[in-house]
């Protein structure tokens, strides 16, 4: 069997007398959408931050397609070919949304110097256009990114996570303030996107009908440790989980 | 590609008759008033090196006067040491390039008041430097009689020609900058602005942004010293201290903080303002500084931004929401 695209080993972060994260350990391969649900708090977002490298784990090891990433920038991370969303909303409010887009691909693509004395758009306008296509922002294509919706730019803090071709992309709670329609585009994107480039997710969720209909495998975090994993049918008949998190 | 929009063009027309009056203003002037011009597109160069770092990249300096000082001595002292100013030039501009990637570093680690005090320190440890190191600066006395550029048909002895190399000069400057503020790395730079960490989960190698915002801005700044030193043929440390570094800060403030030609209103509002209003006897710079307080509290988008206000009011468009919290804050 082949390397998992992403592996976790015990990792643990604590901040200050918070154990935000208590050893987590485990593996997500290849095609896989993995949910990760758990209660406020539990570390879900700690945990993703420290796969990224954008916090610093206390202990532990994460390692992409066999590869440690002990000490990698998240920049260095994202060129490895994976991407990202933040909970809080994350776009570029003063550009475009054309340009919000280009950015995110624009990095891995020519060398530093091609990048200042080449074309303007690094020669993604055509790329980009078609993943503003793909969620539906056409008619948005050149409004400053700050100017648009609450939901309209949860869209475009996805589509930028894609917008470099990653293998492995981590969605920090994508459907928040989504509406139900868009919702369910989403979603449907994302099976496509899967199905298509055989891309891997790591979705946290707090939305339990997209989690259990999007997912393939769902790992249920408490108080920073694994408490159970499992299909989706699994996970919801396990009275722990009911009892951590699911309630009555 | 699209093709020109309306909009493209009548940005086309007004940049070309302000070219041409920049050409036509100084004819028939008396020599102190193409001298002012002269140094207001001097400080422009300088302004818009900041508005780079400032403006774009979000880094906040008050040490650009240090790269006046730096382009200016070193090209003094190769120019009094024989060297074509065309020759002395390249030196002058990358050893601000190398100072300015070293300034960077401290703003790897600190942001905002910290990182101005620490730019603050540097450019007083520059003006230190240039006053104690007499033995090549001259300390205090400073540098005098360096010679103006002559290429053979057209020497720049004389104000005005001098005048028209300076504007030839910030025009290839202004030139350079539109290239990389609308390259890739101006979207790096403004996106290091706007939301760093998510710059960085996005590839931007944040770092070496940081590193080169600070380091290209200072070549500007260079740059504006390289002129400075044939334009006024006697430096001294005092011509390059805080005070200065503020000035400029100003001209980029107030022409507005990221508008590509902000730094020419601004250096004209700081420059010429006190020389229009000299007519108030003493009172100008009261008047000034008040003018200045009213610009920083109520329009800290600069005079290019009231523009852009008003135009909102004639023309609606779009604008960036306060109703949504920005930024990644690591969630
Ligand atoms: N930067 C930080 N400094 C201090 N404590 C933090 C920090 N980040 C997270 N924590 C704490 O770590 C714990 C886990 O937080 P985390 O954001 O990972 O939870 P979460 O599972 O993502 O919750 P939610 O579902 O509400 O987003 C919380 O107790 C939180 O207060
Ligand atoms: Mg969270």
């Amino acid at each position: 069997m082949s390397d998992p695209v992403l592996s976790i080993r015990n990792i643990e972060k604590s901040f200050g007398g918070i154990r935000a994260v208590r050893g987590v350990s485990f593996d997500v391969h290849k095609g896989e959408v993995l949910g990760l649900i758990g209660p406020n708090g539990s570390g879900k977002s700690t945990l993703f931050n420290c796969i990224l490298g954008q916090l610093a784990p206390d202990a532990g090891e994460v390692s992409v397609n066999g590869r440690s990433v002990a000490g990698m920038r998240a920049s260095q991370m994202n060129r490895l070919g994976v991407g990202r969303t933040f909970q809080q909303l994350s776009v570029f409010p003063k550009m475009s949304v054309l340009d919000n887009i280009i950015l995110a691909g624009q990095e891995h693509h020519g060398t530093m110097l091609s990048r200042l004395f080449g074309a303007p758009d690094a020669g993604l306008t055509g790329e980009a256009e078609r993943m503003i296509a793909f969620f539906r922002l056409t008619h948005l294509r050149d409004e400053l990114a700050g100017s648009l919706s609450y939901g309209q730019q949860k869209l475009v803090d996805a589509a930028m996570a894609f917008m470099a071709g990653p293998s492995l992309v981590l969605l920090d709670e994508p459907a928040g303030g989504v509406n139900l329609t868009m919702l369910s585009h989403f979603k449907e994107r994302l099976s496509a996107y899967n199905a298509e480039h055989g891309t891997t997710f790591v979705v946290i969720e707090h939305n339990m009908e997209f989690v259990m209909s999007l997912c393939t495998r769902i790992i249920v975090l408490a108080e920073g440790a694994v408490i159970a994993e499992g299909s989706p049918d699994e996970i919801r008949a396990n009275q722990t989980v009911i009892d951590a998190y699911l309630g009555g | 590609m699209r093709g020109l929009s309306v909009r493209d063009v009548w940005r086309s027309v007004a940049i070309a008759l302000l070219l041409v009056a920049a050409i036509l203003l100084p004819i028939g002037q008396k020599n102190y008033i193409i001298y002012v011009l002269t140094s207001w597109l001097i400080f422009t160069i300088a302004a818009m090196g900041l508005n780079l770092t400032l403006g774009y990249a979000g880094q906040i300096s008050l040490a650009q006067a240090s790269f006046m000082a730096i382009g200016a001595y070193v090209t003094a002292l190769l120019t009094l040491a024989g060297w074509h100013w065309l020759a002395a030039l390249p030196p002058a501009l990358i050893i601000s390039f190398v100072v300015g990637l070293i300034l960077g570093y401290p703003a790897l680690r600190v942001k905002g008041h910290f990182l101005a005090f620490v730019t603050l320190a540097f450019n007083t440890l520059v003006f230190l430097v240039l006053r104690n190191e007499d033995w090549l600066t001259g300390g205090t006395y400073g540098l005098s009689g360096m010679p103006r550029p002559d290429f053979g048909l057209f020497s720049t002895d004389k104000h005005l020609p001098f005048y028209y190399f300076t504007l030839g000069i910030t025009v290839i400057a202004a030139l350079a900058l539109w290239g990389i503020v609308r390259s890739p790395w101006g979207r790096a730079f403004k996106a290091l602005r706007e939301n760093p960490v998510r710059a960085e989960s996005l590839g931007v190698d944040t770092r070496r942004v940081t590193l080169l915002a600070f380091a290209i801005g200072s070549v500007y700044g260079g740059l504006a010293g390289a002129l400075i030193t044939p334009l006024v043929q006697f430096i001294e440390p005092g011509s390059f201290g805080l005070a200065h570094s503020l000035r400029i800060l100003l001209m980029v403030v107030v022409g507005g903080a990221g508008y590509f030609f902000g730094p020419f209103i601004g250096a004209a509002v700081v420059i010429l303002l006190p020389e229009v209003l000299r007519f108030t006897e003493g009172y100008y710079l009261i008047i000034y500084s008040a003018l200045v307080i009213v610009m920083l509290v109520f329009v800290p988008s600069g005079l290019i931004g009231v523009w852009g206000r008003l135009k909102a009011k004639v023309w609606p468009k779009q604008q960036v929401r306060t109703d949504m919290a920005e930024g990644a804050g690591l969630q």
